[in-house]
Order: C-alpha cells, then sequence, then structure tokens
C-alpha cells in the first residue's frame, strides 16, 4: 500500500516540521552550546569541551537533581490521587453538572498564572487563610512556617497542574463504560474494589498522558520554586534560569537543559513503548 | 417446589414516573423463569432491584425466605449476565471468569479448577487466554455465562442476554442455555421482551405491561389462556373484535354481537351478563378454513368469506379473509401433500370456522 503510505507520511508532514523546527533544531543547538566553552564573562568560545558537563558531576547538583526529581514526581502522584476520584465523580455526573465542574476547572486559567501564584503567598503566609485553618484544627503550631518551603512548592505545583492531570483522566472516564463497575460488584467486590480492579485499569491510558501533563512541567518549573519556595527548593528550573540571566553562563545552562530533556524524554519513551504495544494488540485482533 | 425468589409489593419510581407499580409474584428453587414485556414495561428494573443495583421504593424481595430487600449488591448470592456481557476488557477471558472467585480469595488451586470446569462447559477452552475484543458475540456471551456461573449463585439473573446477536446465533444460544439450566439446576430468571425466546426456554412466564405484572403461568397457559387483552395481542397473533353481549346461553357459553360481523358464540369464564362490552380474541390457527361449507355444528362459529390475501410459508399458508369488510387471519397448517388438494387461491370465496371454545373473551371498557 505505497499509496496509503504517501498519504499517512504527507498528513504527518506539518507536525514533523513543527516538531523539527521548535523541538529537535532547538535541542540539538542546546546540545552543541553544552559542549562549547565559555570564558568567565560568558561568551561562547570555540573548540570543543566536556568541561562543563564535567562540572556538573557534583554533589550540589545531584542534591538539586534529587530534589527536582522528587518533589515532580512527588506533585504528579498528588495530583494523579486527587485527579481520578474527581474523574469518577465528573463522569458519573449528569451532563449538567459535568460541564459546571469543567467551567470551574477552566475559569482559573483566566487569570494570570503569576498572579494566582502571589495569591498562594498571602494564603500561605503566616497570617493567611491556610495556614490559620491548619492552626485552627490543629494540624501545625502557629511557628510552622508554610510559605517557603518544599511544602509549599508542592502545594502550589499540585495547585498549578492538577488541571492537566484531571482533563484527560475525565476524558478516559467519560468513555469508560460504567457498567463494568456493576458487574465487578456483582460478581462481590466492593465499590472500592471495583474501582480500584476495573475503573483504573480502564483508564489507564488517561492516568498515563494526566502523568506526563504533570510531571513535565513539574520538573521544568521554575517560577513556583522562586517565589514561594526556601533557600532549600531551588529546582532544576531555577539552576537553569541561575546560569542564563545571572551569570551569563550559555553553555552551563545548556548542559543542564540537556539533562532536564533526557529525563523528561525517558518517561515519554516508556509511554511511546507502551502504546505502541497497545496498538499492535488493537491492529492484530482487528485482522 | 418451594419459593426461592418472592417479589413482595414491589413498587418504584424514576422521578415522576412509575417503573413498577405493586408487582408480586414468586419463582420456584430450579426454574427456568422468563420476565418477558414490551421495552419499558420495568421488567429490567425488576432484575435491577434483585441484583442490587436498584432499590425498590416500598415492597420487599425474599431469596430463601430472607429479606434481601437492603442487602449490598455484592453480599447477595445472585450473579447477572449483562445485555452487553460486560467482560472486562483488560482482563483475559481466564481472568475474567476467575475475577468473583479471586475478590472471595478462594485458593488458586480451587480457582484454576473452576476455571477449568466452566471453559468446559461453555466450550472456551481454546481461547482461554484471549482478551475479549479478540472473541465473537456468542463467545463473550458464554464467557459472560460462566463469569456469573462460577459463582454457584443460588439464582442466575439474565439481562437480554441474547440481544446483541444476530438470529441464528440466538437461536442457538437459546438451545445452549437450555442445556446449560439443565447442567447446572439452579434457578435462572430470564429477561427478556422475545416473547418466542421466552416461550421456547421458560418453565414459567411473567409478563409485565407498564410495571404491572399482567400474567403468570406456563408458556402454554399464557398462549392459550391469555387474561388480558394485553397478553393475548402481546404473545402470538390472534383476531380482535370488539362486541357486546346479546345472550348468555349457559353457564359457559355466550351469544356475542357485533357492529358488520356475524353473531358469534363463544366460551366464557367471566361473569357476563346481558349487554356487557366485551372483546373477543381468536388465534390464526385455530380458524379452520375450506371451500366447501363444513358440516353444521352448534359449537362451532361458521361463516363466508373472500380471500384478500395469501402468504405460502412451506409449512404453512397465512391467509387473510375477509368477512362483511373485516379482515381475519387465518393459518392454515400443510399436514398433507399440497399438490394433490384443491388449492385455495385468491379472491376464493371460502368458509371459515372455529369452535367457541377456541376464542376467549375479555371484559371491555366503555371508553377503550
Amino acid at each position: 500500500m505505497p499509496r496509503k503510505k504517501l498519504k499517512e507520511t504527507l498528513m504527518s508532514l506539518p507536525s514533523f516540521v513543527w516538531l523539527t523546527a521548535f523541538f529537535l533544531l532547538p535541542f540539538i543547538i542546546i546540545c552543541v552550546y553544552a559542549f562549547k566553552p565559555a570564558d568567565i564573562y560568558g561568551t561562547v568560545l570555540k573548540g570543543w569541551t566536556l568541561s562543563t558537563l564535567n562540572s556538573l558531576g557534583n554533589v550540589y547538583f545531584y542534591k538539586l537533581l534529587w530534589r527536582s526529581l522528587w518533589m515532580s514526581i512527588f506533585s504528579t502522584l498528588v495530583c494523579l490521587v486527587l485527579a481520578v476520584p474527581m474523574g469518577y465523580q465528573m463522569a458519573t455526573s449528569s451532563p449538567k453538572w459535568r460541564n459546571l465542574m469543567l467551567m470551574f476547572i477552566i475559569i482559573p486559567f483566566w487569570s494570570s498564572f503569576l498572579i494566582r501564584i502571589f495569591a498562594w503567598k498571602t494564603i500561605l503566609h503566616p497570617e493567611g487563610l491556610f495556614h490559620q485553618a491548619c492552626v485552627f484544627i490543629g494540624l501545625i503550631s502557629q511557628s510552622t512556617p508554610l510559605l517557603y518551603t518544599n511544602f509549599a512548592v508542592v502545594i502550589v505545583m499540585v495547585y498549578t497542574f492538577i488541571p492537566f492531570a484531571l482533563l484527560p483522566i475525565y476524558t478516559s472516564a467519560v468513555k469508560f463504560d460504567f457498567q463494568l463497575i456493576e458487574a465487578a460488584m456483582d460478581l462481590g467486590a466492593s465499590r472500592i474494589r471495583a474501582i480500584t480492579k476495573v475503573f483504573i485499569p480502564g483508564i489507564k491510558k488517561g492516568i498515563l498522558t494526566a502523568a506526563l501533563m504533570v510531571f513535565i512541567p513539574a520538573i521544568g518549573t521554575y517560577v513556583i520554586p522562586d517565589l514561594v519556595g526556601g533557600v532549600n527548593s531551588d529546582m532544576i528550573g531555577n539552576k537553569i534560569a541561575q546560569k542564563t540571566f545571572a551569570e551569563r553562563n550559555i553553555p552551563e545552562a545548556s548542559a543542564i537543559s540537556m539533562i532536564l530533556t533526557l529525563i523528561i524524554l525517558i518517561p515519554l519513551g516508556i509511554l511511546v513503548l507502551y502504546s505502541r504495544k497497545g496498538r499492535n494488540l488493537e491492529i492484530r485482533s482487528r485482522e | 417446589m418451594k419459593n426461592e425468589v418472592i417479589f413482595n409489593n414491589i413498587t418504584k419510581h424514576f422521578k415522576q414516573t412509575e417503573a413498577l407499580s405493586n408487582v408480586s409474584f414468586s419463582i420456584r428453587e430450579g426454574e427456568f423463569f422468563s420476565i418477558l414485556g414490551p421495552s419499558g414495561c420495568g421488567k429490567t428494573t425488576l432484575l435491577r432491584i434483585l441484583a442490587g443495583f436498584e432499590s425498590p421504593d416500598e415492597g420487599a424481595i425474599l431469596l430463601n425466605n430472607q429479606d434481601i430487600t437492603n442487602l449490598p449488591t455484592n453480599k447477595r448470592p445472585v450473579n447477572t449476565v449483562f445485555q452487553n456481557y460486560a467482560l472486562f476488557p483488560h482482563l483475559t477471558i481466564e481472568e475474567n471468569i476467575a475475577f468473583g472467585l479471586r475478590i472471595k480469595k478462594i485458593s488458586e488451586d480451587q480457582i484454576q479448577r473452576d476455571i477449568d470446569q466452566m471453559l468446559e462447559l461453555i466450550q472456551m477452552a481454546p481461547h482461554r487466554h484471549k482478551y475479549p475484543h479478540q472473541i465473537s458475540g456468542g463467545q463473550k456471551q458464554r464467557v459472560a455465562i460462566a463469569r456469573a456461573l462460577v459463582n454457584k449463585p443460588k439464582v442466575l439473573l439474565l439481562d437480554e442476554p441474547l440481544a446483541a446477536l444476530d438470529l441464528k446465533l440466538r437461536q442457538k444460544m437459546l438451545i445452549d442455555l437450555d442445556i446449560i439450566h439443565d447442567e447446572v439446576g439452579i434457578t435462572f430468571i430470564f429477561v427478556t421482551h422475545d416473547q418466542e425466546e421466552a416461550m421456547a426456554v421458560s418453565d414459567r412466564i411473567a409478563i409485565l405491561n407498564n410495571g404491572r405484572l399482567e400474567q403468570i403461568g406456563t408458556p402454554t397457559e399464557i398462549y392459550e389462556t391469555p387474561k388480558s387483552r394485553f397478553v393475548a395481542r402481546f404473545i402470538g397473533d390472534t383476531n380482535f373484535f370488539d362486541g357486546i353481549v346479546e345472550q348468555v346461553i349457559d353457564k359457559e357459553y355466550s351469544l356475542l354481537h357485533f357492529d358488520d360481523f356475524p353473531p358469534v358464540k363463544c366460551f366464557h369464564d367471566l361473569p357476563l351478563t346481558k349487554g356487557d362490552l366485551v372483546h373477543l380474541s381468536v388465534r390464526p390457527e385455530k380458524i379452520q378454513i375450506s371451500k366447501e361449507p363444513p358440516q353444521e355444528n352448534p359449537m362451532f362459529n361458521c361463516m363466508k368469506g373472500t380471500i384478500d390475501d395469501k402468504v405460502y410459508k412451506g409449512d404453512h399458508t397465512h391467509f387473510g379473509v375477509v368477512v362483511n369488510n373485516r379482515k381475519l387471519s387465518v393459518t392454515k397448517q400443510h399436514n398433507r401433500f399440497l399438490l394433490d388438494q384443491t388449492q385455495i387461491d385468491w379472491e376464493d370465496e371460502v368458509w371459515i370456522s372455529w369452535h367457541a371454545n377456541d376464542g376467549f373473551i375479555f371484559s371491555r371498557e366503555k371508553h377503550a
């Protein structure tokens, strides 16, 4: 079927051009800069060097990398744990409620991301609403700081990225056949078990997409740790910003960016492999 | 035989509409019981109430003399075969069947034995490692039955299990269902809108209409002695006439008067008086048709008509016979070699007759 092949190639051409121009080429440029030497004023010099990458092999950078990873993985998990029951609830509601809930998710996007983070500064402040509420119910004492901690970074990341988790999960959940839940309960499962054994596997693809949609922006974020994080909340994104703007060291910033991109590509690659396996299964069944 | 399932005055509303109204009947142990009715009659709601997916507004359900009205779905000793099978797409056939057993934490050895036995019963052993999307509709149906039966329920609920299959497969599955019922010996409750399916396999049938129980009985009872106009119309074909009682001849027979139709003598089991409004129903196959006038017999209603249409079906012919502007449907079975007989053709003058016992009378409201 060469004709069909040709058609498919033509159809995917625009996205191919787009990805080449705005992802592949910039990534190659970054990779090239990562191996360039620079002087202390930030001028990129001729020739090639591994010293930039080597200089990253220190404890401070490993710590930073580790913190970025766990904070973004943890935020992703919190988002999923919250988004799955929310998605279930939305998908089982009447269309009227569904649309209302979707509205509530989308409305915050109408105001600036920065303003919303500044709002959290007020909320998490020792005199703020959230802090006071936590003190009131006895979770923390008045002197326990919330703002400028890793906790603040995680909570704001969860707040910021949860729509990206909820939307793919909701999309899968709406397509889910809820009679399967009844079938599981009919076979003796409690509702919770029916959800874990049938609903969650049923929306697996949505959950995986959600995980990526949260993890990728989360690991690269730098505004959130910058505004609500403390001295020990810096993430990779902050380092890149610092190297680019404060130190004007493009090769070092490029090297870190390259590592960040590679970190993101690994889970993405796993997902692509995984979904290709699923697609092969479907094709085989159709034959 | 003892009663296994008892529905006691079940009433259920969905918003303003009444889905079930005061439905009471019981189902015997080991019975193949059908709940039959047109769509929207409440039959599926009744099944869902028994399975525990819905709870009745009023009334109670008893299973082996135990009130299960408030028992949650997963605690009831009944299992359901869903209309669209509801097989778990992420599990293999084997894992689907094992689902209920694994929930109950039965030992893996026992699970394997039970699965093997079930796969044998439904003849699906070679497909055990396939996924639901890799097997055909009929196979899915059998897996759904096995997945329910493996839990050894007291009662198996089947919600229009054959609706999604094509005709040939439906007939085969119906026989398979009957065989499986004989083998496992538990009570089957079969919900369907297809009267032929219900008649073919059921020990008894309950007929529901508009959330009310119309009649309950064996297939023969329901077909031969329908208790209402609805049942007579719903089960099989029939000729319907609206008439008035002209004369009550004796305890069992009366003479009915019709506008534009000869008077008819008919058996009745209702207390009738002269002037009562009635419906008369006569099944097409109960009417005899011939070119020669039949012998005089006071028990037979005999009249002359003209053939208006004729549909030859091989084993029988279906005639439309016009008597005084009224068309009756008449079926003639061909028990003998047809080519030797005098053919009845279009526009022929014919005699039709039926025994007074072969019609049945229902009382009729004035406005109906």
